[in-house]
């Protein structure tokens, strides 16, 4: 299984990415949401992306709606991490096609809980 | 804390209700009673007992109660139950159901609502028919503390957080301040009341559906067998299902329930 790990801050990356090694992922890093675009055109079949809402150059939101514009992308399944909390921004998302939504700040067993919810890992 | 402290707390819980914390548990009572000790602003356990020993019966005693009798609780906690009772328990019930279009369901360890809650949501989503039936949904709890949270229905990012598909988050939760309140066609539903599984039950219905999961595992011998009795004298013999936490087996406890098995979870039907 392969993730995509998209978050400004280094220090969010380094937590998400280790627990998602620990479960088994093979992982990659973007900073911004252009960045991930361009890993994920670049080809690689990621299952999962962790997207962070707030980013320089291109948010989180935007990345959603670009991957779910991409046919060939349709697989990818998009969890957003994020400090945004406002109901309507959840929606938003959702509605964009993200397919699940973690407030920060989190812990690793929230993480492994909504990657339970999403058929990744067991519960 | 000294085994005489330990001691103390262990008989005033098992005399206020018959919850048996036996060798083993030191780690868990230590945990709590530190926690009730910073919240009530106490200089220490021994502090704690010393209170208790001069009002045994008063509100701190029934603080030290609420503090050993809660349990964790999730949204959908453990979720294989939950997925179960989508796909077969809750369609069996309305099919054997249809001609009365009558269901009870009751959650006997409540705590603060996530679990009445995550089935009521379930109904909601996926058998909106329900409700219109006569469905009456009762949850209970020896605790009036948590039973009021539970009515609340208000709780913090990190329990919504916890276990809740996002996409029930939004459609059955608006936001309230820092927290997130279920809504009240959700909460309404539900007839929230104090009661101790121990003590004489009131009037209640036979049901179709019963959840009392990660309690018998606190009681003797002796009390969960009475328990277990009066359980399955209020579950329909026809329709009734019962679960029981992951961790609980009744089946080398008595022969009144016997075992289905649905996917990756266990229900207990009456035994013929």
């Amino acid at each position: 299984m392969r993730a995509l790990v998209v978050d400004d801050s280094r220090s969010v990356r380094i937590i998400l990415s280790k627990a998602l090694r620990e479960a088994g992922f093979d992982v990659s890093e973007a900073e911004d949401g252009r960045q991930a675009l361009s890993v994920l055109y670049q080809g690689g079949n990621f299952d999962l992306m962790l997207l962070d809402w707030n980013m320089p150059v291109m948010n989180g939101y935007e990345v959603v709606c670009a991957i779910r514009a991409n046919p060939l992308l349709a697989n990818l399944r998009i969890m957003m991490v994020t400090t945004e909390t406002c109901i309507n921004k959840v929606r938003d998302a959702l509605d964009a096609g993200a397919n699940e939504y973690l407030m920060k700040p989190f812990t690793k067993e929230l993480l492994l809980d909504k990657m339970a919810i999403m058929g990744f890992v067991e519960n | 804390m000294n085994d005489f402290d330990y001691k103390y707390i262990c008989d005033m819980v098992r005399n206020e209700s018959a919850i048996v914390l036996g060798e083993g548990k030191e780690y868990l009572v230590q945990a709590r009673m530190q926690a009730l000790v910073s919240r009530e602003k106490l200089g220490s356990i021994d502090d704690l007992v010393s209170g208790l020993r001069k009002d045994p019966s008063g509100a701190l005693s029934r603080k030290v109660v609420h503090a050993m009798t809660t349990n964790e609780t999730s949204f959908f906690r453990d979720s294989h139950p939950f997925e179960s009772l989508r796909k077969h328990v809750i369609p069996e019930i309305m099919d054997r159901k249809s001609g009365q279009r009558k269901i009870n369901i009751w959650c006997a360890a409540a705590s603060t609502g996530q679990e009445p809650f995550s089935i009521m949501m379930i109904i909601h989503e996926y058998f909106p028919e329900l409700l219109n039936w006569d469905l009456y949904f009762l949850a209970t709890d020896l605790s009036t503390d948590v039973l009021d949270r539970a009515r609340d229905g208000l709780y913090n990012q990190f329990e919504v957080n916890r276990g809740l598909p996002a996409s029930m988050l939004v459609k059955y939760f608006s936001k309230d301040g820092n927290g997130w309140r279920i809504n009240s066609d959700i909460r309404d539903r539900i007839d929230f009341r104090e009661m101790n599984l121990v003590q004489r039950w009131p009037a209640i219905p036979r049901f179709d559906l019963i959840f009392i999961r990660n309690v018998l595992i606190y009681f003797d011998m002796e009390t969960k067998l009475g328990i277990l009795r009066k359980i399955k004298s209020h579950l329909d013999p026809a329709t009734g299902y019962v679960a029981f936490g992951a961790a609980e087996s009744v089946l080398n406890v008595t022969d009144h329930f016997s075992r289905v098995t649905f996917d990756r979870s266990t229900y207990y039907r009456n035994a013929a």
